[in-house]
């Protein structure tokens, strides 16, 4: 077969209305796994990353500080497949919880382990705010909970913007592994066309474009972001 | 009245408050001297728990604040700061910035606390620069607006951190003639500084801090003219 004749079964099949749909909702679930997985690490990552910053004159605190160092420790240290796999396979039999999507099972595993990533992420950035603001707002009688949500965290996520941003082009290619689990995603609505046509080049080829074309337009969208941001430095 | 006894101050066994006593007065003016790593800004610090008192008491208006019970961020509103590094908040704007504490604490109203900013700004000619970022001032500015920032609080005290050690020189003036008009008013100061004649010129008592202790109190004229303390004498003799 030439090139001109894998186009054209790849051509085919894509005008093909299931092919399409099949396109679209991995599409679909890839984008919703990487959003709501960013979203939800984004959230959990931040309460780790507070429970690892904040002082620790409390009992409460120093416990919370173990857990999620122990958290971080887990979730970074066994691949994503495996957390998948456990999730789904393991961990939702053993509790007797049957018939949730499996796609949900992704988005929750991809938000706890990405979670893990940004704590560290988050704990660099908070850490990098002058410890002034904090001792400002505290002078001023604002809570330490207060500072940290109206000074400190608005000016770590300046910081960690552009480091957020990696992570949620590397969740997007991650979530390739989603198929294990048996959810739709990019990779699996290429490769079902790639072994329904027996021709898998092409098909593949388009699929790593796609990737490659989501990648770019995230890395536009964050540098837009960073520069909405640096409104209050001088530079701008 | 703020009267503080035996504060002591380690920090992984440095000491470097070795039991500081002061009583300081309703409006008093308070300037404290000395050489650099004497305990001057760590004592200033631990005068609004900035820094927690290893031990001894520190009590303001009857209330004990270096006890761990007490809820310190009711405290603090009486007891404004003044930073050497100014440290407006980065992210909000020179308007947010003053009116930031007021309003979240519920001391005035969004409409209330704009308004006398404004008039704060007002006053140190600062009024058109209410909606730019603190990165845009200069040293002088961001110093002035600092002060109008603990101000609108309305505190009883205010603690100043050696304010002019950060600014370019042509800027301290501006800065120091802030601070001498606001010790105009019925708010007990204390001012950690450098600059003598300043201190000469504002405070009502001069306290002069070696090793962790205040050795030397009295008024500017006692201390800077008939300084009794060897090393008092011995400070003086470099830095005047």
């Amino acid at each position: 077969m030439n090139w001109a004749n894998k186009f054209e079964v790849f051509w085919n099949s894509i005008c093909q209305e299931n092919f399409q749909q099949l396109i679209l909702k991995g599409l679909f679930n890839t984008l919703l796994i990487a959003v709501m997985g960013l979203i939800i690490g984004i959230i959990v990552g931040t309460l780790l990353a507070i429970c690892k910053v904040a002082p620790k004159y409390k009992l409460g605190i120093r416990i919370l500080d173990k857990l999620a160092t122990a958290y971080i420790a887990i979730f970074r240290g066994t691949p994503i497949v495996v957390q998948l796999l456990l999730a789904y396979y393991v961990l939702l039999p053993a509790l007797g919880i049957k018939g949730v999507d499996p796609l949900v099972v992704g988005i929750i595993v991809f938000g706890l382990n990405s979670a893990a990533y940004v704590a560290e992420i988050m704990r660099g950035g908070l850490n990098s705010v002058d410890p002034g603001q904090m001792e400002a707002g505290r002078a001023l009688g604002l809570s330490y909970k207060t500072t940290m949500i109206k000074i400190v965290i608005p000016q770590a996520i300046k910081n960690i913007l552009p480091t957020l941003g990696n992570e949620f082009i590397t969740l997007i290619k991650e979530t390739s592994v989603v198929s294990f689990i048996t959810v739709v995603d990019l990779y699996t609505a290429f490769n079902t066309i790639g072994t329904n046509t027996y021709s898998v080049v092409v098909p593949y080829i388009v699929m790593a474009l796609i990737y490659i074309v989501l990648i770019v337009i995230i890395t536009v969208l964050v540098k837009l972001m960073e520069k909405g941001l640096a409104k209050s430095d001088r530079s701008n | 009245m703020i009267e503080v006894i035996n504060l002591v101050k380690e920090f992984d066994n440095l000491n470097v408050l070795n039991g500081v006593d002061l009583t300081i007065k309703d409006g008093e003016k308070i300037a404290i001297i000395g050489p650099s790593g004497c305990g001057k800004s760590t004592f200033l610090r631990c005068l609004n728990c900035l820094e927690d008192p290893t031990s001894g008491q520190i009590i303001v208006d009857g209330v004990d604040i270096a006890d761990m019970n007490v809820d310190i961020n009711i405290q603090r509103q009486k007891i404004g700061m003044v930073f050497q590094q100014f440290n407006l908040f980065n992210n909000k704007t020179i308007l947010e910035n003053i009116t930031l504490a007021p309003v979240l604490l519920k001391k005035a109203t969004k409409e209330e606390a704009t308004k006398k900013a404004y008039e704060l700004l007002e006053a140190i000619g600062l009024k058109d620069k209410a909606d730019v970022y603190p990165s845009t001032l200069s040293g002088g500015q961001k110093q002035r607006v600092a002060i109008v920032r603990a101000l609108a609080m309305e505190p009883k005290v205010l603690l100043f951190d050696e304010p002019t050690s950060a600014l370019d020189p042509e800027m301290v003036k501006e800065v120091l003639d802030l601070i001498k008009e606001v010790a105009n008013k019925n708010i007990t100061m204390i001012i950690v500084t450098h600059e003598m004649g300043f201190a000469k010129e504002v405070a009502d008592t001069v306290c002069f801090m070696d090793q962790g202790k205040i050795i030397e109190k009295g008024t500017p004229t006692e201390v800077f003219d008939h300084p009794k303390n060897a090393r008092l004498v011995s400070f003086l003799s470099k830095v005047l």
